[in-house]
C-alpha cells in the first residue's frame, strides 16, 4: 500500500487553474519533495492532500484512506504543518503538543512521556511551560513541528517547513524529519531550498503552473541537462572573454572574480585551460569542475515563470 | 464516519475554546459584571415588578454570555493563523461548528447559573419548574451560543468588523423580543415582529419555569428554539464551508 496515492488533482478559483491534473505516487518510507516557484501549485496540492481542500477533480488516499470520503480516518494517520499554520499563542509550548495529541486520541500517561521526549529533541524543554507568544518564529515553528509528530504519523507532510528559520532551528527540524522518516514516517515537503531538497529528498517533483513538470531522484533530475557542465576558474590578474574561445567550449560566464566555463568535456577543457595559464603566464588560483546542479534542472524546468 | 474520533474532536476543540477565548480573567470578569450593570441600567430607580422582570433579565444574560465570544473565534483563528493547522488535525467542519458552538453554550450556562442563584437567593425569587428551568438554560444557550457560530461565518480578517455585525445582528434580537414589554400586552405587528426574535421564546419559558404565567405553551416555545437552533447550525455549515478557504 502506499503511503500518497493522488489521482488527476484538479483546482480551480475562478478563472485561474491553480493544479491541473497531479498525480503523486508515493511508496512508504521515503522522504519526497516538491519544488516549485512562487504559486506553482504546491500549497493548493498539499492542502487537497491533507483534506483542507476538496479538489474540482481527482483523489487523494493517505495509506488506501479516501481524505474526501473519510477525512478523520485519513487525518489520523497524517502530521501536517501548514505554510502559514502556527501553533496557539495563549498556550504554553507544551499545552499545544498536550491538547494536539488530543486530537489524537493518545491516553494521558502517553501525552505527557511524548510531549516531554519532543520538547527535549527540540531543544525547547526549558521553555515548555512558557507562552508560545514569547517565543521567536524559529521556536514556534519547532513547536508546530513537535504538534505534528506528536502521534507518530505513518505520513508527515510539511509545506516549508523551514522558511525563515535561523540556522539553529533549521537544522533541528530537518534532523527531526530525518529522525522521523528513520522510525518510519514517509515525509512530503516542500521547500524553496533547493540543497535542502537535494540533501533530504530521496525523490522529487517539480511543479510549474500547477503541473507536475518532472518527476525523479535528485541525481536523475541534474542528469535531464547532463550538457552544462562546468570547469570554475579564476586566475591571479584580469582577463578577457575572448581567452576562452576554443573547441569544445559552449559558453562562458563571469562569476565575480571566476569564470565559468561550459563544456561537453570537462577533462579536456580543464587541460586547455592549463595550458592557456602557462601560454599566458597566468598563475591559476583556483579551478573547479562541476556537476549540473539542482538548482539548474529547477531553473530550466520552471523558466519563463 | 469514526463516531468516536468525530465526538473526540468537538470534545477537545470546545476544551481549547474554553482554555483559549473564554477562561480569560477579563472575558469573565465581563461575563459577571455585565449583568450587574444591566440589573441596575433596567431596574433601579424604575418600578418594575421584578416578578415580571426577571425572566427577561435571565433571558437577556443567557443571550449575550452565549453569543458573545463565539463570533469572534473564526475570524480571530484564521488572523492568527491557527485555523489551517486545526482543519488539517482530524476534524472536519462540523467538529469545528460544535466545538464553537458547545463552548460558548457552556460558558453562557456558567454565567447564568451564577447570576440566577445569587439572584435568587438575594431577590428571593420563586421557582415553579426547575426541570423547564433546566431545559430553558440548555436550550437558550444552545440557541445563542449557535447564533455566535453563524456570526462567525462571514469572511472578515478584522474581529472588529466581525464584533459591528454581532451588534447589529444581536441588539435588534433583543429590542423586537417580548423582554421589555409583556408578550400579552402585545397584538397585530407587534406580536409578529416578537416572535421572529428567539429570545422571546427563552424569555416565555423561564416565565413559564419561574411564575408559571408563560403566554405559548412550554413545548412550542421549545419546538422554536429548536428550530432555530438547527437553521442557524444549517446557515452556519453552509457559509463556514463556502468560506473555509478564505483568509488562510
Amino acid at each position: 500500500m502506499d503511503a500518497i496515492e493522488a489521482n488527476n488533482l484538479r483546482k480551480t478559483f475562478g478563472p485561474v487553474i491553480a493544479v491541473d491534473d497531479v498525480s503523486i505516487t508515493l511508496p512508504q518510507g521515503g522522504i519526497f519533495g516538491f519544488l516549485g516557484p512562487n504559486g506553482a501549485g504546491k500549497t493548493t496540492v498539499i492542502r487537497m492532500l491533507t483534506g483542507v481542500l476538496i479538489p474540482d477533480a481527482g483523489s487523494v488516499r493517505i495509506l488506501g484512506t479516501d481524505v474526501n470520503k473519510d477525512p478523520l480516518t485519513a487525518k489520523l494517520k497524517m502530521g501536517v504543518i501548514p505554510e502559514n499554520g502556527t501553533v496557539y499563542s495563549d498556550l504554553t509550548a507544551e499545552q499545544n503538543i498536550l491538547i494536539t495529541a488530543k486530537f489524537y486520541g493518545m491516553d494521558r500517561a502517553s501525552r505527557e512521556e511524548r510531549a516531554g521526549e519532543i520538547l527535549a529533541r527540540l531543544g525547547l524543554e526549558e521553555r515548555k511551560n512558557d507562552l508560545v507568544r514569547t517565543f521567536s518564529k524559529g521556536m514556534r515553528q519547532r513547536i508546530s513541528i513537535a504538534c505534528a509528530i506528536v502521534h507518530s504519523p505513518p505520513v508527515l507532510i510539511l509545506d516549508e517547513p523551514t522558511t525563515g528559520l535561523d540556522v539553529y532551528s533549521r537544522r533541528l527540524v530537518i534532523d527531526t524529519v530525518r529522525h522521523m522518516n528513520r522510525e518510519g514516517s514517509t515525509v512530503l515537503l516542500t521547500t524553496h531550498n533547493i540543497e535542502e531538497a537535494n540533501a533530504l529528498c530521496s525523490m522529487i517533483s517539480i511543479v510549474n503552473k500547477g503541473r507536475i513538470v518532472a518527476t525523479g531522484s535528485p541525481e536523475k533530475l541534474k542528469k535531464t541537462f547532463d550538457t552544462s557542465r562546468y570547469v570554475e576558474i579564476s586566475f591571479d590578474q584580469p582577463v578577457g572573454h575572448e581567452l576562452f574561445k576554443a573547441p569544445g567550449i559552449t559558453r562562458t560566464e563571469s562569476w565575480g572574480d571566476k569564470w565559468r566555463v561550459y563544456t561537453d568535456d570537462p577533462d579536456r577543457a580543464v587541460k586547455y585551460l592549463a595550458s592557456l595559464a602557462e601560454r599566458d603566464h597566468l598563475t591559476i588560483v583556483s579551478i573547479a569542475t562541476s556537476n549540473p546542479t539542482l538548482e539548474e534542472a529547477f531553473v530550466r524546468l520552471t523558466e519563463g515563470v | 464516519m469514526d463516531l468516536n474520533v468525530f465526538a473526540r474532536s468537538i470534545l477537545v476543540i470546545t476544551e481549547k475554546n474554553m482554555r483559549i477565548y473564554y477562561f480569560k480573567g477579563p472575558v469573565v470578569v465581563f461575563g459577571l459584571l455585565f449583568p450587574l450593570i444591566m440589573f441596575f441600567t433596567f431596574f433601579i430607580g424604575r418600578n418594575l415588578d421584578l416578578v415580571l422582570f426577571f425572566p427577561g433579565f435571565l433571558g437577556m444574560m443567557l443571550f449575550f454570555t452565549a453569543s458573545s465570544v463565539g463570533p469572534l473565534i473564526t475570524p480571530w483563528e484564521k488572523r492568527e493563523k491557527t485555523y489551517e493547522r486545526l482543519v488539517s488535525l482530524p476534524v472536519i467542519l462540523e467538529s469545528i461548528i460544535i466545538g464553537d458552538l458547545l463552548a460558548g453554550a457552556i460558558f453562557g450556562v456558567a454565567i447564568t447559573t451564577i447570576v440566577f442563584a445569587a439572584s435568587a437567593i438575594l431577590l428571593h425569587l420563586s421557582l415553579m419548574n426547575a426541570g423547564l428551568l433546566f431545559l430553558a438554560f440548555v436550550l437558550g444557550s444552545i440557541t445563542f451560543a449557535a447564533l455566535g457560530t453563524l456570526l462567525a461565518s462571514p469572511t472578515m480578517n478584522n474581529p472588529s468588523h466581525i464584533m459591528m455585525l454581532s451588534s447589529l445582528v444581536r441588539l435588534p434580537l433583543i429590542f423586537v423580543s417580548g423582554i421589555f414589554i409583556p408578550l400579552s400586552q402585545l397584538s397585530g405587528w407587534e406580536w409578529i415582529l416578537t416572535s421572529l426574535s428567539p429570545l422571546t421564546y427563552l424569555v416565555d419559558l423561564f416565565h413559564a419555569a419561574l411564575n408559571g404565567d408563560a403566554v405559548y405553551p412550554p413545548w412550542v416555545d421549545m419546538l422554536a428554539l429548536a428550530a432555530v437552533i438547527l437553521v442557524f447550525i444549517g446557515c452556519a455549515k453552509v457559509i463556514q464551508k463556502r468560506n473555509l478557504m478564505k483568509g488562510l
